[in-house]
């Protein structure tokens, strides 16, 4: 035991250590775990499902064959929770949407594959805004996730079950999907560390589509060498996605060196004032401190300026829809889910009414900006505009990278904010994505690391921005801020509130 | 407005989604203010910028015609809402 705090506490390389010296059992990690659930999930409400049942025969798979004597890989036996984006053979898998209720996946995304291969332990499937199309996960059709820092707040989304699980103590590490933001602005909200992959590095596989060409899976974890870790084991080419990069998979532990003296870093004022409008004081504060560590660390920190970046909502935001309005069309009430059973209608009617109660407010709302998008005399004025424009969003970034190493910024304009806050402004929910959009635009990798806390104890993230391929930059630089400081050891931890129950709140 | 309750109506068919009443108005007025907020990138001089359609420059992803297993029917089916001999079953097409 690391001091003491309980195993569903410590970290997965931590875990890892002690499993691989017998220590302990991923039976007992396990044990610790669920005690955690059954104490906090109540009032979070992170899973939608939990897989005890695969779970157990897992870690007792994983402790058979360890006391046989087999070397196994580095996570065997650490538990992770999956977003319900994710494929999971024989498990139900939703993506948070009535229309799928009750699907049972014939088959494994390809990185679940992964994590099975590698010994990880399945704890269940994470809430998350329906089909990923929102920022707070209140989207759910199935009830929403509560921050562990503050329960009247959102955990931020669209990966928000998997953030709150980490940050709460009921996961170790888990995934998230990130289309505009939704591994890092949620992994910001929860005080936790959240990558999103270059484009094409992993696999989409088996991975629920929302907008294909933005579209990216990565993990969120407590630290940043658990980050590294579970990039080992998603990272690589896989067949089965034509958009998947042949390059080599480096060891992407190796690059966690303490070491950024010379690294060249750019401050991107368009992550800072988005069309003249300044990140919330707080937050701005922060990450300018941050910067000035990486400075002290050795680093050579600048004002770099994106202009097209400024463009980066109304570009998004008809580039997504457009893409989800073709992707979510196979939702007809015909192959799989749920099917509206009304007497005597035609098949239009149907499809028509299926999707109409199948498909909650905010995923019509996409399907038919989408639509309108796409449709006849409108193609050029929409969807060809946006993606010139999305090239010069690119070429901005390729032009930063001629000058810089990396990138940094704010992840969000402000701390998780309040549960129903941002509900019935459609517009000002799509601007709190407005400094993690631009990347998926370019495709380029990104990262969210806890780099300060606000007045109120809500974490705050800075967010890194690397090169096509420069994840290893980008960690090395986020592994020596993180060990130069204490933010990342901050957990939301469970109190006894007044009637009796455990609720999850921030210490300290 | 761009976006009348009747073009609403007609983009909903063609998204086969139906919206009922209260429904189309609320959409009319927020897909309109969200058109308005995209009217912006009109100002952007595009003049030959080729549009992106891929984060990564790949073309002709080609890969060798081999045969491997694939789904039995049964698994194909096993999660249609109705199905009747080995087919998925839906309401009359044709008149």
């Amino acid at each position: 035991m690391s001091g003491s705090r309980a195993l569903n506490e410590l970290t997965a390389h931590e875990l890892s250590d002690l499993l691989a010296r017998r220590e302990v059992s991923a039976r007992e990690i396990l044990d610790a775990v669920w005690t955690r659930i059954d104490q906090v999930e109540g009032d979070v409400n992170a899973y939608l499902r939990q897989t005890r049942e695969v779970a157990a025969a897992q870690a007792a798979e994983v402790d058979e064959r360890r006391a046989a004597g087999e070397k196994l890989p580095p996570l065997a036996g650490v538990p992770l929770a999956l977003k319900d984006i994710y494929c999971t053979k024989d498990i139900e898998t939703t993506c948070a949407s009535r229309i799928l209720q009750g699907f049972r996946p014939p088959y494994d995304a390809h990185v679940v594959e992964r994590c099975r291969t590698n010994g990880l332990v399945f704890l269940g499937k994470t809430n998350m805004d329906e089909f990923a199309m929102g920022s707070s996960t209140e989207n759910s059709a199935f009830g929403v996730t509560h921050n562990p820092w503050d329960l009247d707040r959102v955990p931020g989304g669209s990966s928000g079950g998997s953030a709150a699980s980490v940050a709460g103590s009921e996961a170790i590490c888990s995934m998230g999907t990130d289309t505009g933001g939704s591994i890092r602005q949620p992994a910001s909200f929860c005080g936790v560390v959240g990558l999103k992959p270059t484009y094409g590095r992993v696999s989409r596989y088996g991975v629920i589509a929302f907008a294909s060409s933005l579209d990216q899976v990565g993990p969120i974890t407590k630290d940043v060498r658990d980050c590294a870790l579970m990039m080992n084991v998603l990272a690589g080419r896989d067949r089965r996605d034509s958009t998947s990069i042949e390059a080599p998979v480096p060891d992407y532990t190796e690059a966690l060196l303490p070491e950024v003296k010379g690294l060249r870093i750019g401050l991107v004022k368009e992550f800072m004032e988005y069309q003249g409008v300044g990140v919330d004081a707080e937050v701005g504060d922060a990450i300018r401190s941050a910067a000035a560590r990486l400075q002290e660390l050795g680093a050579e920190c600048q004002e770099v300026s994106l202009t097209h970046l400024n463009y980066s909502i109304p570009v998004y935001y008809i580039i997504a829809p457009a893409e989800a309005s073709s992707n979510l069309a196979r939702y007809d009430g015909v192959q799989y889910g749920y099917r509206s059973a009304d007497e005597g209608q035609d098949i239009i009617g149907m499809y028509r009414e299926t999707r109409d109660r199948g498909f909650g407010a905010e995923v019509k709302r996409r399907i038919m900006l989408g639509t309108y998008a796409l449709s006849a005399g409108y193609y050029d004025a929409y969807y060809l505009k946006a993606s010139q424009v999305r090239t010069l969003i690119r070429r901005d970034f390729d032009r930063a990278f001629e000058q810089f190493d990396l990138l940094i910024g704010p992840v969000s304009p402000s701390v998780a904010f309040r549960l129903g806050e941002k509900t019935e402004d459609p517009l000002a929910m799509y601007l709190s994505d407005v400094c993690t959009i631009p990347v998926n635009l370019g495709g380029l990798p990104g990262m969210s690391i806890p780099c300060g806390f606000s007045a109120d104890g809500l974490p705050i993230g800075m967010h890194l921005v690397g090169k096509p391929l420069g994840e290893e930059t980008m960690l090395r630089a986020a592994y020596t801020f993180e060990q130069s400081t204490d933010f990342h050891r901050r957990r939301a931890q469970p109190v006894e509130t007044r009637d009796g129950r455990c609720a999850v709140v921030a210490r300290g | 407005m761009r976006l009348t309750p009747e073009q609403v109506e007609h983009v909903a068919l063609l998204a086969r989604l139906q919206l009922g009443e209260e429904e189309r108005a609320r959409f009319t007025t927020q897909l309109n203010s969200i058109l308005e907020h995209f009217e912006q990138l009109q100002q952007i001089d595009t003049s030959g910028v080729p549009p992106m359609s891929h984060a990564v420059p790949m073309s002709n992803v080609l890969r060798d015609d081999d045969p491997g297993p694939s789904l039995s029917p049964e698994e194909a089916l096993q999660n249609a809402p109705d199905k009747a001999r080995g087919c998925f079953r839906v309401p009359r097409v044709l008149e």
